[in-house]
């Protein structure tokens, strides 16, 4: 049981400016939890950029490889089958089914690996430090408790509209 | 940020942030409506009753189908078609608009994927049932044999088929997933907790809070997936028009296939759409998200893609009769004027004629009407792919091998059947899931709320009312400086 003392906003732009207004204090700030993507909340809370495209790339790259090595394989090394002095290495055959192997594997990959990257899974028990953060309120949440009367007072001065400690 | 005044607000009737949360989540805590329960039992009846003749059909043969030997694809690749083409919609819209940053789709997107996923569901159905012994359905798949191995053939588009089919249904639902999980949280935690719906929606959730970092993976993914499943909707299309037009048959075999089976599709897709979205709005009262704004964006599309396949019909017929081919030009005139005329006529007249009502502003802005026009569009589009299968294999170039096709009651209850299969995942999903991708819409609120970009757009109705010019530059509420 970890406690939190947690500051709820009610409009993005405040949030976003207390923030900022944290961070010129030097105060560090535990988490953000908002009910929506909020635009520039990742650059202003200085997040790195996720790699998750770059590893698309790769997956879909993988898919590339696998499906030209499976059809080369089969058709061409394999078990050439003559169909009337046709090609044994027909490669313009082989574009749609590498073309959509590639677009499977990067998708699917993609997909886990954005669960295992956000440690999501059926089951998971989510750790909620407000149900309103689903709802209509930015949630910012601060672990260290030798800086919670400071946060207290900036929570106050940037415009939550609470705050509150809770355990989770 | 500066709104043009000229840009109507998408979300109406002044919503918050909690407004938003209610309106989708409470209608899936509560209580169902006796309609629904009367309507979810119709549409499950008719869906066994496709069964039931699916059932028939393996029992007995694919002889319960009218099909005879010059006829050999009817009914089933016709439904199979008409499927597929009704799911491309929900990727267009959830991709390709995702991509052109168009913020219209996000009301209809959720519902659209949805769709996109239960209409691949119905369209899987009919080749499976086709090959007679579906148990046998896995030698589809290039899978080590006892036989040689022998291996499947990379050169027959009916494999390629098999590839995009499956790689389409399983991207458009990891897709629709991706958006799912934040939406199901926001139900979630207005459950109860300890009760059956919490634990229900916990798991499906995965635990996912909307911490920062979350979300900037999530757009992440979601832009690449968008970016993925473009040319995939693309390409899967096209290599459903390959089945046909890689053969030598005069009808099929025809270049313009790709682009004109894509248009279709995407013809047919807003069709539904429209259809369900116009029921959707008024049972589940939704009309301040899915608003007159998306109707007309909607019919506006139609209107543009019915055009695109009214082209195709024309070129088909022109490049028939510059071919020189006498085969070829034998066989388009037998489709308008032969036996089967009356599909050839509908299928003008439901996608290419009757859609020409959408020019007009007002009748674009009539859910009721562009309900009905809908409806022909669905009906257009089952009969364009009816016309390209059976008119050009009824006559073939024999004289002696000409044979009519009228489809059996077994094959009519399966097509059927498969509408009250999708129309009862429809209703399973308006029940249990947000139809309205309800983080999204919230990310838009402050941009498309018509208390922030209604400002500018109410003046300019006002002022546009007193006769004066439209107000040239008026800059609306800005919703990125923080309000005092």
């Amino acid at each position: 049981m970890a406690k939190y003392l947690i500051g709820l906003y009610d409009d993005e732009d405040k949030l976003l400016s207390a923030v900022e207004a944290f961070q010129k204090e030097g105060i560090p700030i535990h988490e953000v939890c908002t009910p929506f993507p909020v635009h520039g909340l990742d650059h202003a809370l200085h997040l790195k950029k996720s790699r998750l495209p770059d590893a698309a790339f790769v997956y879909g790259a993988m898919g590339t490889l696998t499906a030209l090595s499976m059809q080369i394989y089969m058709y061409t090394i394999d078990w050439p089958i003559n169909i009337g002095g046709k090609s044994h290495l027909p490669f313009p055959s082989f574009i749609p089914i590498t073309f959509e192997l590639t677009i499977l594997f990067a998708g699917v990959l993609m997909f886990l690996s954005y669960l295992f990257v956000n440690r999501l899974y059926p089951g998971r028990r989510a750790r909620v430090y407000d149900v309103r953060q689903t709802d209509d309120a930015m949630v910012m949440a601060i672990a260290d408790e030798k800086v919670w009367d400071q946060a207290r007072d900036l929570f106050r001065k940037t415009g939550a509209f609470e705050a509150k400690i809770v355990e989770l | 940020m500066f709104e043009s005044p000229i840009r109507e607000p998408l979300i109406l009737g002044h919503k918050t942030y909690r407004q938003i949360t209610t309106d989708l989540a409470s209608p899936i805590l509560g209580p169902a409506s006796w309609k629904w329960y009367l309507t979810t039992a119709f549409t499950a009846a008719v869906m066994l009753a496709g069964f039931g003749a699916i059932a028939y059909t393996l029992w007995v043969g694919i002889g319960t189908w009218g099909l005879n030997k010059t006829v050999g694809w009817a009914f089933d690749i016709t439904n199979f078609v008409f499927w597929i083409g009704i799911g491309h919609a929900g990727t267009l819209i959830s991709a390709i608009l995702l991509l052109f940053r168009q913020r219209w789709r996000m009301a209809i997107n959720r519902a659209a994927e949805a769709m996109t996923i239960f209409a691949v569901i119905c369209a899987g159905l009919f080749p499976i049932i086709h090959m007679g012994r579906p148990w046998l359905a896995f030698w589809f798949l290039p899978l080590p044999n006892t036989h040689g191995s022998l291996w499947v053939n990379f050169n027959s588009p009916l494999l390629w088929d098999v590839f995009a089919i499956s790689t389409y249904f399983t991207i458009s639902l990891l897709f629709w997933y991706t958006g799912l999980i934040p939406d199901l949280a926001m139900v979630r935690d207005r459950a109860k907790p300890g009760s059956f719906a919490y634990y229900a929606y916990s798991i499906l959730s995965f635990g996912w809070t909307g911490s920062a970092k979350q979300w900037q993976r999530f757009e992440a993914v979601s832009l690449v997936l968008a970016g993925l499943s473009t040319p995939l909707v693309l390409s899967v299309h096209s290599i459903v028009s390959f089945d046909f037009a890689t053969s030598i048959l005069p009808g099929w075999h025809t270049t313009i296939f790709p682009p004109y089976f894509v248009a279709g599709a995407i013809f047919s897709g807003f069709g539904m759409v429209l259809t369900l979205m116009i029921i959707t709005r008024e049972v589940l009262d939704l009309k301040d998200y899915i608003t007159l704004e998306h109707i007309d964006a909607m019919a506006k599309v139609t209107l543009a893609t019915g055009m695109m396949v009214g082209f195709a019909y024309a070129t088909e017929f022109f490049i028939a009769w510059y071919s020189g081919s006498y085969w070829e030009r034998y066989i388009f005139l037998n489709r308008a004027f032969g036996p089967y005329w009356w599909s050839y006529w509908a299928m003008v007249s439901c996608n290419l004629l009757i859609p020409q009502v959408f020019w007009f502003k007002k009748l674009r802005r009539s859910p009721w009407f562009v309900f009905v026009i809908s409806i022909f569009v669905n009906i257009g589009m089952w009969f364009e792919r009816f016309v390209i299968i059976v008119t050009s294999l009824h006559r073939d170039f024999l004289s002696s091998s000409w044979r009519m096709y009228t489809p059996t009651w077994v094959e009519v209850t399966i097509f059927v059947g498969t509408i009250g299969l999708f129309l009862t995942l429809y209703l399973l999903f308006a029940r249990f899931l947000p139809v309205i991708a309800a983080a999204e819409t919230k990310s838009i609120l402050k941009t498309s709320g018509d208390q922030y970009a209604g400002l500018s757009w109410e003046a300019y109705q006002t002022k546009k009312r007193q006769g004066a010019a439209a107000p040239a530059f008026q800059p609306a509420m800005d919703p990125d400086t923080p309000q005092s």
